[in-house]
């Protein structure tokens, strides 16, 4: 069994993983009853003997004494990390791995990467280090950040050229989220831009996320539970929003429903390389399978079901209907519509109570309405898992490479394009020392290029199917 | 090369309180192969090839007579497929004189992984190298086989494996050794081996059962050698993978007529020329079973006379829940449309350089893709040619 460390940086990446710790937790409470100290909760977590002073109080097997979380904090603003030590989940990070400042980055990507990178990259190195220490065997780094800020973005991504260094072998799965069109950031398009750039370069897989589908995807919930249509209560703790659990008291945070869905979208992502079920599926997989090319490593991600209804029996046209959800634009997790772009492969992770049948009968469904690039009509991966998430029987993530992703980045580069054109707010980073305007420029023709990529990948999309010509054998 | 399903596979077997795994019979990693052929065979290989072939020896030493070797994996996915050929090729070396038979799990049409016809495509090449002979099930056709005849409406990969271990039980389980002998056939393995590949060029054997069906239907039903029989050879030309839908139009070629064309692998209805067949009787009354129909010529290659191209193993012992059951170990032209399919798939994929760098990352270069590919058609090629 393996190990992944997250790292959260900035204010949001900080607050998605605060929440993502509290589900995972639930998690393991619930499927892991006995308070054993097992593989599956060893791939998130250490168990430590909180009496012993200093390092070596990591317990390997046995009851459970004290959950340490695999996790690095990482904020150049107190705040945010303040508040989760004194809140319930306090115990649960250690607190020798954290990374903080006082002054924030100010929303400027130059300052998080270029001026907090250079301070404070021994730190890092060494608090990565010693998670690295502390596992059995590392396979992979989550990153959490947002890229229109100035710590998440620009530290963030610092950081991804570190971890490419120091861990060549360990893969980086990194959650962005991007900014919507309403963000109040106004620098945040260079962010991005600059961002992006790294992103390109030096992550494995990269989840891009915007904050008005997660927002869009509350609002449905929100019409659901208030809609009170007759026998259709929902289930309780079903809500792939709510963060109730031993912390029902606790007042919900604006934020809170949204970076939920962030959060069950990495449980539902680990679950089948934690938990047992026919068809495994660990993480390297995920970018052996779905990163035709190595440029192309954005996946359009969508979770269903949001709810479960309280009805006990369910019907098998209720599981179908959750695989047809997972392909409406209305469940994505960044505004993108797969159905009427080009698959370039599609990963399904089933949970539950799910059958290989089911599973294939699905698919067989639903491909007529897809559109698959021409070499790889059949690109679809699949595992399943049977310990379903907390309040549900089953439930289904799909990870889709789609040029899908093209309109997210073609409207981030006119922003961008925009706030350049007029050099607004230039000078706020070209006054950062080791940064100048060909670092805007290397990125914008960075993300151009990924655009065009993806451009030619979907010119080919009207074309018929053909197949290419074989060798001949003299026979 | 990672622990979840050796774990459950042990606790499986420990808890049938019946038979169980050496305790130090296996081997396993933390991290797996990733579905990288090239992973599991240029970097699992070599690291743990010291220890894998020393449990192997392990076991060798406690055998009296060693007929050989059974290895079972699938192509699909990166430790069975890239792993497995590779300890197949190190069998080669270290056991030259030792027979060498591959399970082979040919993966769902339809994807279960996304690389699975790279991984297929690079397996089959090696394995036809190093291996003996592969035997191969088609998920496919098994899941059908589930589907139509078991009457499973929730099909699970428990239900599959479970038709797949029959299959392999009603070859492999023990059969008397000729005519009137009270012997118990000695080196299956081998008699297998030595009937049905005669030529080092043909080595894909595919498996047929009859009858197949669940616990319900089997109390309504009778069966008597002549009828299971009659179904088995139709199944064996029409190139049936299971009892129902048999294509009762298709009939061996006229004796003495020279077949019309090579086999063309778009028509619907072709006759499926055989190699060298292998029937297995089992049940109540078996001598009174007559296979005249198995050993016209009309049904073989040209090369090779019926005489030795057929045998058949018998035994009077039923085999599990079925009075009487035959079972065709065929080495015919079963898999050259799976196969063509698959080298198809994987060429259009090649063709755009699509996941190439995942296996140049570790050693598996273009130049090794295309002498896959070219081996590959080789084989089509030569099967596609038996109906002359």
């Amino acid at each position: 069994m393996t190990q992944s460390v997250v790292i959260q940086v900035g204010q949001c990446g900080n607050q998605i993983g605060c929440c993502f710790w509290d589900l995972a937790l639930r998690e393991h409470a619930a499927v892991n009853q006995k308070a054993i100290y097992d593989e599956a909760i060893s791939s998130f977590f250490r168990n430590v003997d909180t009496r012993v002073v200093g390092d070596g109080g990591s317990i390997s097997k046995g009851k459970i004494c004290s959950l340490k979380a695999r996790a690095v904090l990482i904020d150049m603003e107190e705040g945010v990390v303040n508040e989760i030590l004194q809140g319930p989940l306090r115990d649960v990070f250690d607190s020798k791995q954290l990374i903080t400042d006082i002054s924030g980055s100010g929303n400027n990507w130059a300052v998080g990467h270029k001026v907090f990178g250079s301070l404070y990259q021994e730190q890092i190195l060494e608090k990565l280090r010693k998670s690295a220490e502390h596992c059995d065997c590392l396979q992979c780094f989550f990153v959490i950040h947002s890229m229109g800020g100035g710590t998440g973005s620009g530290l963030g991504t610092f950081l991804l050229k570190v971890l490419e260094d120091e861990f060549p072998e360990v893969y980086k799965f990194v959650t962005s989220v991007y900014p919507s069109g309403e963000d109040d950031v106004i620098t945040s398009p260079y962010n991005s831009m600059l961002a992006m750039k790294e992103l390109n370069e030096h992550a494995d897989c990269v989840l891009p996320i915007d904050n008005q589908s997660l927002f869009d995807i509350i609002s449905k919930i929100d019409l659901m539970v208030n809609s009170g249509k007759l026998g259709t209560a929902i289930k309780p703790k079903s809500l792939v929003t709510s963060s109730a659990g031993a912390f029902k008291k606790r007042q919900e945070k604006p934020f809170d429903a949204m970076n939920n869905i962030v959060a069950n979208l990495l449980l539902n992502l680990t679950s089948s390389a934690r938990f047992e079920g026919s068809l495994n599926m660990d993480l390297n997989e995920i970018s052996m399978n779905l990163v035709p090319f190595p440029q192309l490593h954005y996946l359009v991600s969508s979770l269903t079901p949001l709810y479960t209804l309280a009805d006990v029996n369910i019907p098998s046209r209720r599981l179908d209907q959750m695989f047809s959800d997972a392909f409406s634009k209305d469940h994505q997790l960044i505004r993108a519509d797969p159905k009427h772009s080009l698959y370039l492969a599609c990963a399904l992770m089933v949970r539950g109570n799910v059958q290989i049948s089911d599973l294939r009968r699905n698919i067989e469904r639903l491909k007529p309405s897809l559109r698959f690039v021409s070499w790889n009509q059949e690109g679809w991966k699949t595992s399943l898992c049977s310990v379903p998430p907390v309040g549900h029987s089953h439930s289904l993530l799909a990870l889709a490479n789609n040029t899908c992703v093209k309109p997210t980045f073609i409207e981030l580069r006119e922003r961008f394009m925009r706030l350049y054109k007029k050099r607004a707010h230039l000078h706020h980073y070209l006054q950062i020392e080791g940064m100048e305007e060909s670092c805007f420029t290397e990125a914008m023709s960075s993300l151009s290029a990924l655009i065009q990529e993806y451009n030619q990948l979907d010119a080919t999309k009207s074309m018929p199917a053909e197949d290419l010509p074989r060798l001949r054998i003299a026979v | 090369m990672e622990p979840k399903v050796i774990n459950q596979t042990l606790s499986k077997a420990a808890h049938s309180g019946r038979w169980k795994y050496g305790q130090h019979s296996c081997f396993c990693q933390k991290q797996g192969s990733g579905n990288n052929w090239a992973y599991g065979y240029s970097v699992h290989g070599p690291r743990h090839e010291e220890s894998i072939m020393n449990l192997i020896q392990k076991e060798v030493e406690k055998c009296d007579s060693l007929n050989g070797f059974f290895i079972i994996m699938s192509m699909a996915g990166g430790t069975g497929s890239g792993l497995g050929a590779f300890v197949t090729q190190n069998l080669q070396d270290q056991y030259s004189n030792s027979l060498k038979m591959n399970q082979i799990i040919w993966p769902y049409g339809t994807g279960e992984v996304i690389v699975q016809n790279y991984n297929s495509i690079l397996t089959l090449s090696h394995l036809y190298r190093s291996s003996d002979a592969l035997l191969i099930h088609e998920n496919d056709a098994v899941h059908k086989i589930c589907a139509k005849l078991m009457n499973i409406k929730q099909i699970s990969f428990r239900d599959i494996n479970q038709v797949l271990a029959h299959q392999l039980g009603s070859v492999f389980q023990p059969t008397y050794s000729g005519e009137g002998s009270f012997h118990y056939r000695r080196n299956p393995l081998g008699d297998l081996m030595e009937n049905l590949v005669p030529h080092p060029e043909f080595k894909m054997l595919g498996v047929r059962n009859i009858p197949q069906m669940s616990e319900n239907s089997l109390a309504y039903s009778t069966f008597t050698w002549a009828g299971l029989l009659k179904h088995l050879r139709q199944m064996l030309i029409s190139n049936a993978k299971m009892e129902e839908g048999i294509d009762w139009q298709v009939r061996p070629p006229l004796s003495g007529l020279p077949t019309l064309g090579k086999m063309s692998l778009n028509k619907e209805f072709h006759f499926n020329t055989s190699i060298a067949n292998l029937v297995i009787l089992r049940g109540k009354d078996v001598h009174s079973a007559e296979l005249g129909a198995f050993k016209d010529p009309a049904l073989y290659t040209s090369w090779l006379e019926p005489v030795h191209a057929f045998s058949v193993w018998k035994t009077q012992r039923a085999f599990s829940k079925y009075e009487k059951s035959a079972a065709l170990v065929s080495n015919s032209q079963f898999l050259v449309k799976p196969l063509d399919m698959i080298v198809g798939k994987a060429w259009n994929m090649f063709a755009s350089k699509a996941y190439i760098h995942q296996y140049t990352k570790f050693g598996i270069e273009e130049e090794d893709f295309l002498d896959s590919f070219t081996l590959l058609e080789q084989v089509i090629a030569s099967y596609c040619n038996l109906g002359f």
